[in-house]
């Protein structure tokens, strides 16, 4: 066996890529392990490319403010290992496969830095093709410059308000947006609002956004109370209630948000503890103030270890990679300390808008648990609310019962499309909190891949191969 | 303190073993409370192939053959009657199996010992040995790696997720069920058992303990012994598939669903119920050393766990002598044996008393002479 | 339907059930069939339903096709190349011998 790394970074977004970067400057040998072929991650997926570099009046300068991190990653002498999956993790050792094959490759220290992705809404006819996320849109938008000009954005969040801006800008404003944040999450937000303005450019930026969509004529529909997508084999309408009052509109494409929520598959299927933290209704892994998780081998950073915006993922790479150096002895707990201490003091400074925004974009308890029995939770295996309810009441304690009498969450996505909705969904049913109904037991692979790539994956290399 | 509640018989574990006798019970006007944990439990039916098997069942105790073979037998009108009542289909088959062998020497040996169990026991089933091309014949897709087999036609397979779901579904129309409610200790109580919860005791006449791997903690309070150990199992599942694999193969096979599942490995490994990347590895392998063609087939979820073994891997059924009314019913064979703990076993555990013929099947077996 | 913000002139073609699709080589695949106006990818195992990207991040397995032959690659995580033949995935996958 090849001398192993001293870390291994799984993602190379802002938290991976800024975790790669401290540990190189700590003198780390460091490997970072991506899915995407160019660094970046969701957020500033393919800004180094060109013509993404030349649509900054689209995208706005959050996004390129990645670019001097990415340049900073690629000097930092870490070893970038794009185009790779990881599929399975164990103390020490990082399972991948690539287009060239499948190996393994050994570390002493690892970080996980998977991201985020968006929170499952599941409507009805949510299934239907033609329907998508806000982020997939954007996806469409920021690497396939791609704009749809039909399209309706349905949901809450900032995220929904930054790609229906962005569409603006791109001379396509949407058809419709449709807000179901409640109204009265703004009562609820308000006492959060002086922490919030620490970090007062991301309210400058969201108030930005909404005078965009104002100013481009783009019709807004508040309160919504009830969401349906209509079609057969293929979107064909929306409609919605608010007020009481149902209404309709003819649409092709329909874009879904409500907010984002961590990656959860690689540190549950580590039995890294968890929390559920209420005000994101989200699971998260319990990390230490230095993002140490309860396995002591792995650190968790970025949106992986709860939803905080690229800012602070790059923060929290960072302030991993430093305990990192002080774990593996390269330097003490008072040197950590020294370079640690601003960057959490500027972590705490980028989060105090946090309260407030989750407080207000907090979605909306009809969202998150679908209120009639046949739509569908289950995107893979077709589980319909219905039939989750029909095993609540025949006693299933928890997720994984439901998932062996049902099937949910057993499909290729992995649970990742039901899993948050299983969970909320059975605490509405039983009224038990959703900490006590759990979560699936998940397990490894975190992404499937052939039996013949895990038959023939083999030691592969190390840091001094 | 709350006074307790009162039962007619505690059945303690709600796996498939606890499932099936409490399901037995009920259908027999027994009033049963069936205690079962919360969401994570070390649950063999949620990492189990779903294999009605017969073939080389019992070697070396014959009693465990016919034991096998029968229920083997039960399971056609069983699967049929308990899927009428519940309208879950179990999703049985009985095409047949093979136990693939992979050197010559390994062929000769598995022949010669289902032939010596084949005279042994009394109730019979019948196997076939055969060479590469005569399992190609049935299984185009074999690999020229497999030197031979032997094949059961006796052999089948069955959803152990809706067996289960099937029996609990069933027994809640006619008894108590109590998710949520895991035992912390059973006691004799007067003329009944103590069953303590955390929410709340209960008294029962009767209880039986099917508790799989917690019966070792819980047997001595009952004046009983459960000398069982966890043998931990590593299962692989891919996604679902045309379905391609007719015949069932004693590490593989295809669900009714489509997705093929794989796996043989057996570890000591505590209550540890991880995979291993190492065993996952030589899974895969061995999977695409039978079937070449498994190697394109994308694997979805993985399990690992924990079997239920007695030290001689048969089941136990037991009374306690100190406390009668309490009962042992500790297998790892649930599957194949749920219509035996449905049927005899229940009509047995109803009328308080266990057959005498089940006596090679009492824990006396384990117990070493004082010195 | 979507429209191009890119302009630049496609330099490659490859087929999607067995439909010419324009496009250009090392783009995304799954945003050039959108691109030809197809929003179905695939159909379920279980019911036969359609299904088309829903997160173009390689989380939902919504867009799986076969690509020459393999199937069960994700649409959102492929690149074109040119000649390549896409057919939708139907129901369960066929492995191949």
């Amino acid at each position: 066996m090849t001398a192993p790394f001293d870390v291994a970074i799984i993602g190379a977004g802002p938290a991976g890529m800024a975790a790669a970067v401290m540990a190189r400057k700590q003198g780390l040998s460091c490997v970072v392990f991506d899915e995407a072929g160019r660094p970046g991650g969701q957020i500033y997926r393919a800004v180094t490319e060109r013509p993404e570099r030349d649509r900054q009046d689209i995208l706005g300068p959050d996004y390129y403010a990645g670019l001097d991190l990415v340049e900073a990653f690629q000097r930092s002498g870490a070893e970038h290992r794009a185009g790779t999956m990881v599929w399975s993790i164990a103390e020490g050792e990082i399972h991948w496969r690539s287009r060239s094959g499948s190996g393994v490759t050994f570390a002493r220290r690892i970080v996980a830095a998977a991201g985020a992705m968006e929170r499952p809404f599941p409507l009805r006819g949510w299934t239907l093709p033609g329907v998508m996320t806000a982020g997939a849109a954007q996806i469409l938008l920021k690497s396939a410059g791609l704009v749809e000009d039909d399209i309706v954005f349905v949901g809450c969040g900032p995220l929904l308000y930054l790609v229906a801006a962005q569409y603006c800008r791109a001379g396509h404003p949407p058809r419709l947006v449709i807000e179901t944040t409640p109204r009265r999450n703004l009562g609820a937000a308000l006492p959060h609002l002086p922490r919030a303005l620490l970090a007062a450019r991301y309210l400058f930026k969201g108030l930005g956004l909404i005078r965009e969509l104002r100013a481009a004529g783009v019709r807004i529909e508040r309160g919504v109370e009830q969401v349906e997508l209509e079609g057969e084999d293929a979107i064909r309408g929306v409609r919605w209630r608010s007020g009481g009052r149902w209404q309709r509109a003819d649409t092709g494409r329909v874009a879904l948000h409500q907010g984002v929520v961590p990656n959860v598959n690689l540190a549950m299927a580590l039995r890294c503890r968890h929390l559920w933290d209420e005000r994101q209704r989200c699971w998260r892994p319990a990390l230490d103030e230095w993002n140490r998780s309860s396995q002591p081998w792995l650190w968790i950073a970025g949106d992986e270890a709860g939803i905080a915006g690229a800012v602070s993922a790059r923060l929290s790479g960072a302030i991993a990679a430093l305990d990192i150096a002080r774990d593996l002895g390269a330097i003490d707990e008072r040197e950590r300390n020294r370079a640690g201490t601003p960057l959490r003091a500027a972590l705490g400074r980028d989060r105090a808008v946090r309260p407030f925004l989750e407080t207000l974009y907090r979605p909306s308890d009809v969202f998150v648990v679908p209120q009639a029995d046949d739509v569908i939770i289950c995107r893979c295996e077709e589980v319909t609310r219905g039939e989750i309810a029909r095993v609540v009441k025949e006693g299933a304690a928890g997720p994984n019962q439901a998932k062996g009498f049902l099937r949910c969450g057993m499909g290729p996505c992995q649970g990742r499309m039901c899993g948050h909705t299983v969970t909320e969904t059975m605490s509405a049913l039983s009224g038990k909190g959703q900490e006590e109904i759990g979560y699936f037991r998940q397990r490894m692979p975190i992404k499937p891949i052939t039996t013949g790539e895990i038959a023939a994956s083999a030691p592969f290399d190390g840091a001094g191969a | 303190m709350r006074s307790p509640h009162k039962t007619g018989i505690a059945v303690i574990g709600g796996g498939i073993v606890g499932a099936s006798v409490a399901y037995g019970l009920a259908a027999r006007g027994e009033k049963v409370t069936l205690f079962d944990e919360g969401d994570i439990a070390f649950r063999a039916a949620r990492g189990n192939l779903g294999n009605v098997w017969v073939q080389g069942k019992g070697a070396g105790g014959p009693a465990y053959a016919d034991l096998t073979r029968r229920a083997a037998k039960d399971w056609d009108d069983f699967a049929h009657d308990l899927g009428a009542e519940s309208g879950i289909d179990l999703h049985f088959r009985r095409p047949g199996a093979f136990f693939f062998c992979f050197t010559e020497a390994e062929l000769e040996r598995r022949s010669k010992t289902l032939t010596d169990l084949d005279a042994q026991a009394t109730v019979p089933s019948r196997f076939e040995v055969m060479d590469n091309a005569g399992i190609r014949r049935l299984l185009p897709e074999v690999s020229s790696a497999v030197v031979g087999a032997t094949f059961c036609s006796d052999d089948g397979t069955t959803n152990p997720f809706h067996l289960l779901r099937a029996l609990l579904s069933v027994f809640e129309r006619r008894g108590d069920y109590r998710p949520g409610h895991p035992v912390a200790r059973l006691a004799p109580d007067g003329s009944g058992f103590r069953v303590e919860t955390p929410q709340g005791d209960w008294l029962a006449d009767r209880v039986i303990l099917t508790a799989g791997l917690g019966n070792k903690e819980l047997a001595p309070g009952l004046g009983l012994s459960a000398p069982i150990r966890p043998v931990r199992g590593q299962i692989l599942v891919t996604e679902k598939l045309k379905p391609f694999l007719r015949y069932g193969i004693s590490f593989i096979r295809q669900t009714v669903e489509g997705g093929v599942i794989f796996g043989e490995s057996s570890e000591e490994a505590g209550l540890d119920d991880r995979t291993t990347p190492d065993v996952i590895q030589t899974t895969a392998q061995r999977a695409v050393a039978a079937l070449p063609l498994l190697a394109n087939a994308q694997v979805v979820r993985s399990w690992a766990a924990l079997r239920v073994m007695s030290p001689d891997g048969m089941p136990v059924y037991a009374e306690s002598a100190a406390h009668p009314g309490a009962f042992l019913v500790t297998v790892h064979s649930g599957v194949t044996l749920a219509p035996f703990h449905a049927g005899p076993l229940a009509t047995a555990l109803s009328a308080g008393r266990l057959d005498p013929a089940w006596q090679p099947f009492s824990s006396d077996r384990f117990s070493v002479p004082a010195s | 339907m979507f429209q191009r913000l890119d302009l630049r002139e496609f330099d490659t073609s490859f087929t999607f059930a067995g439909r010419a699709i324009p496009a250009r080589e090392g783009e995304n695949l799954a945003a050039a069939i959108l691109r030809a106006d197809i929003k179905a990818f695939r159909s379920t195992p279980r019911s036969g339903a359609p299904r088309g990207p829903y997160c173009m991040m390689g989380v939902c397995f919504e867009c799986l096709v076969t690509v020459d032959g393999e199937p069960n690659r994700q649409a959102c995580l492929e690149t074109v190349h040119g000649g390549m033949v896409v057919e939708p995935q139907a129901g369960a996958a066929e492995i191949n011998r």
